[in-house]
């Protein structure tokens, strides 16, 4: 059991900020859930939507991108 | 720096180190580097895709014909949904961010290449391009009429309105981070998961057929990310370009 106290706070920082990732999955799924429940009720009206429907996951992923990338960084960056 | 464990020594990060193309360690501004090659490997491809695409221009198209317009077309329906007719003007611009960035995912899926979409330096130069331009065209469109986007004269009191109106600057100036980090981490995250699961492939020995099966659906999955995130891209310059030709709410 050797190492520095940094070094468990940099593992355990990245570790808790990958919990975001997750946020960002429920978001996502969210997202496409109540697509297709819409797109079911009315299906001819489901494909002019699709290019919101990307807008509003690239919206939801963009923040799991952050968290991802804040672990990243404490990974090799820090 | 993290150590790897016995008999995994792939590094999932080592992908993206810039190496100069000629020898040499250090890095300079004008040193042409393995990033260097490879945006211009993308710029060749799409100008071949687009030269040789049209150059038929045959009632029946060719396979490379049919290639080009279609992307062509499907841009500019994009353009002209999102932004009106108004912003059809801007479809070049928009067409050439689209067709770089899938150009350069694409490319950078090609195993040993070099995936230069995976940095930030490259995708923060194309989202501040989009966001300065963005701001140039709104400010000369509408004069100082360009900062109602930022009132949300809809809101029930002026109290609310203030706030909110903080908040939309806020989320204004926040655009160039998200639309280039959205890129960036999701080519660099998608390749750093295909390297930490070749490295599992390496220390696993006979069991090794899971990971590669693994390695081949990522791969998979990569393809369908790399088209997505430039549709996506090309998509928010339009959601920020219709912002600009008609602000308010």
């Amino acid at each position: 059991m050797e190492g520095n106290i940094a070094e468990l706070g940099q593992y355990l920082g990245a570790g808790l900020a990958c919990i975001g990732i997750g946020g960002a999955g429920i978001g996502v799924g969210n997202v496409a859930g109540s697509f297709l429940q819409g797109a079911l009720r009315n299906p001819s009206a489901a494909g002019e939507q699709t290019a919101t429907l990307f807008i509003g996951i690239a919206f939801a992923e963009a923040l799991g991108i952050f968290s991802f990338l804040v672990a990243l960084l404490l990974m090799f960056a820090v | 720096m993290a150590e790897g464990g016995g008999g995994f020594n792939i590094h999932p990060m080592e992908q993206f180190l810039l190496k100069p193309l000629f020898g040499g360690d250090e890095i300079h501004w004008y040193t042409p580097t393995n990033a260097t090659l490879w945006l211009g490997i993308t710029v060749v491809a799409v100008s071949l895709l687009m030269v040789f695409g049209s150059r038929g221009r045959a009632l029946i198209p060719s396979r490379g014909q049919s290639m080009a317009e279609l992307t062509y077309g499907f841009v500019y329906k994009m353009v002209e949904d999102v932004t009106g007719k108004h912003g059809v003007k801007y479809f070049p611009y928009v067409i050439t961010l689209f067709l770089f960035i899938l150009f350069a995912n694409l490319l950078g899926l090609i195993p040993t290449s070099f995936s230069t979409t995976s940095h930030i330096a490259v995708t923060v130069i194309l989202a501040l391009a989009v966001f300065i331009s963005v701001t140039a065209i709104g400010f000369a469109k509408h004069g100082a009429g360009f900062l109602k986007l930022f009132w949300v004269s809809s809101a029930p009191t002026v109290a609310l309105r203030c706030v909110l109106a903080l908040i939309e600057v806020i989320s204004y100036f926040v655009r160039p981070i998200s639309h280039s980090v959205r890129l960036a981490g999701n080519i660099m995250a998608g390749h750093a998961v295909l390297k930490v699961f070749a490295g599992f492939a390496g220390a696993l020995g006979l069991f090794s057929v899971v990971p590669i099966l693994a390695i081949s659906t990522i791969y998979a999955l990569e393809l369908m990310v790399a088209v997505v995130q430039a549709y996506v891209f090309a998509i928010l310059t339009c959601v920020y370009l219709n912002d600009a030709l008609h602000p308010g709410h």
